[in-house]
């Protein structure tokens, strides 16, 4: 269960990311944000596992505040948190293995992991992680050499072989193809109901948001203005958090 | 001959439109070297007078050196592999110690200005001292020998790779650095793991352009007393015995250049 209570952030600069979030996301749950382009999505997103620090308030996973958290209960709690790219962030020169491996480093000392090798154990759990996307098979290919699909499926892997509780994406089909986005999100989706993961994502396609999420949030200039099920999210009602008419552009189009 | 050094890829930089430069600032431009020229030709008496002067008697030398005295190989041949092992110790250790410092002063790693900025600092001190100099201080403190030539070249190689290493960290894709942050890395799992596949092909390659470079300074540190062929050079030559100089010539050359084929065909598999 992931909480925001009372949750605000301004930047250094005086631009405001959040502005008095207040939600609660039980665990399970398919959540999609949505918003314009600066509404405040990636600094929801990344405060969650404190990528980025909030001004005020307070955000607790399980009743573990990540705000309080310091040091080394903060890497144990982004252990717990798988955190998908728009970019991917792999190691292209690395193996695709050794991409998912990366993903078990907070559970060992760091001395252990200094030689860069795993137990068996975690090579098997980082193997099923890819049969889990189907490439597998491309688990000896180096990252570089992997179409953008199959890169980010990589990265979901990587959070699978975290054992994650929660998976975030910021955007994670922004630099994917329509074919290859619904490929992705159908990965993200059967995750989120067989291994029952809390999971967060940003888009800006409508039509996926409601295709793939159980619940939509709306964010207007760092406020919450929306919050329902799919089929709450009409046309009329993403008309009133874009604060305008649903463009064509904000749809994938139906394949 | 040698492959140019490989550097991590910039963004270009933004097109402008280039105006072609003034006729006569192109003039004064070239009106101004000439003068420098002439101008420090004149200071310091070095003229094209001597080149002609000199001439003959760089004949007669020419004449001396040949046939070249080959009986002087086995000689030679200790101080010569003295010489790529002083290389050898000098490039590793050197390097071995630019890792850290290398991390130490690169902004993406270091957001601590407080740290990163003075070592940069020693850094740089570091890189303006030559390694003849070095290896003249080393001999004034340690002795006559190869260690002070070893040590020598470990600060020279030390200040090569810390620079250039710093240089590509600063330009890695900082994407991975965020996503091992992101599984709960502790800082140097991030360094372990985000940095260093990123970094290592690179550092490998100054590694052994530095190595390179160091073979041939290792083979005139003997001139102060710092180990190595050059000893045996600066004897040679002082008993006129410029057969013998010439086979040592002959034998760093073909050292020199396996050396820098090799390195130059590894450095090319690396990146
Ligand atoms: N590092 C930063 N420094 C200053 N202001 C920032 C920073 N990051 C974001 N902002 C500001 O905070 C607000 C919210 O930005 P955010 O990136 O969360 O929006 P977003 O909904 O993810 O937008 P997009 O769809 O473009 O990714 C914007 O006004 C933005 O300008
Ligand atoms: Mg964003």
């Amino acid at each position: 269960m992931i909480e925001f209570d009372n949750v605000s952030k301004i930047y250094p600069n005086g631009s405001i990311g959040l502005r008095n979030i207040n939600l609660t996301i039980q665990k399970g749950e398919l959540v999609v944000i949505v918003g314009l382009s600066g509404a405040g999505k990636s600094t929801l997103l990344r405060s969650i596992n404190r990528m980025n620090d909030i001004t005020s308030g307070d955000i607790r996973i399980n009743g573990n505040s990540v705000t309080q958290a310091s040091g080394s209960e903060l890497r144990l709690i982004r252990r717990d948190i798988g955190m998908i790219f728009q970019s991917f962030n792999l190691i292209k020169r690395a193996t695709v293995i050794q991409n998912v491996l990366s993903g078990r480093v907070g559970y060992h000392s760091t001395l252990r992991t200094m030689l860069g090798w795993f137990p068996k154990e975690d090579i098997d759990l980082s193997l099923t992680a890819l049969q889990r996307v189907n490439i597998r098979e491309k688990a000896y290919t180096r990252a570089d050499q992997l179409s953008g699909g199959q890169q980010q499926r990589v990265s979901i892997a990587r959070a699978l072989a975290q054992e994650a509780q929660v998976i975030l994406a910021d955007e994670p089909v922004a630099s994917l193809d329509p074919l290859t986005t619904r490929q992705v999100m159908e990965d993200l989706k059967r995750i989120n109901r067989e291994l029952n993961i809390t999971t967060v994502i940003n888009l800006h396609f409508i039509d996926l948001a409601r295709e793939y999420a159980t619940r939509i949030i709306g964010l207007r200039a760092g406020e919450v203005v929306f919050d329902g099920t799919p089929e709450e999210a009409t046309d009329e009602a993403f008309a009133e958090i874009y604060g305008r008419a649903v463009k064509h552009d904000e749809l994938l189009g139906v394949l | 001959m040698r492959a140019p050094l490989p550097t991590p890829s910039q963004p270009s930089p933004p097109v402008v439109d280039i105006q072609p430069p003034l006729r006569y600032k192109r003039y004064a431009g070239w009106i101004l070297l000439i003068l420098i020229i002439v101008m420090c030709s004149i200071q310091t008496k070095v003229t094209p007078y001597q080149l002609i002067t000199g001439l003959p008697q760089m004949g007669q030398l020419l004449k001396e050196m040949f046939p070249p005295d080959w009986s002087y190989i086995p000689t030679i041949w200790a101080p010569m592999m003295e010489t790529v092992q002083i290389a050898i110790l000098g490039t590793t250790i050197g390097g071995i110690i630019a890792v850290p410092v290398a991390l130490l002063c690169s902004y993406n790693i270091m957001p601590n200005r407080f740290i990163a900025l003075p070592v940069r600092m020693i850094l740089n001190l570091v890189r303006t001292i030559p390694d003849l100099l070095f290896a003249a201080i080393f001999v004034a403190v340690f002795g006559i020998g190869p260690f002070a030539g070893m040590l020598a070249l470990v600060f020279f190689s030390f200040g090569i790779i810390a620079k250039l290493t710093f240089e590509a960290i600063e330009a890695i894709d900082p994407g991975p650095l965020e996503a091992m942050t992101a599984v709960g890395a502790s800082r140097l799992q991030v360094i372990r793991f985000g940095v260093l596949p990123q970094a290592l092909p690179y550092f490998m390659s100054y590694l052994l352009y530095t190595f390179e470079v160091n073979v041939r300074a290792a083979s005139v540190l003997g001139l102060v007393g710092a180990g190595g062929i050059g000893l045996l050079l600066d004897r040679s030559l002082g008993l006129f015995r410029y057969d013998r100089a010439c086979v040592i010539i002959l034998l760093t050359l073909v050292i020199v250049l396996i050396i820098d084929y090799s390195s130059t065909w590894i450095r090319r598999k690396l990146l």
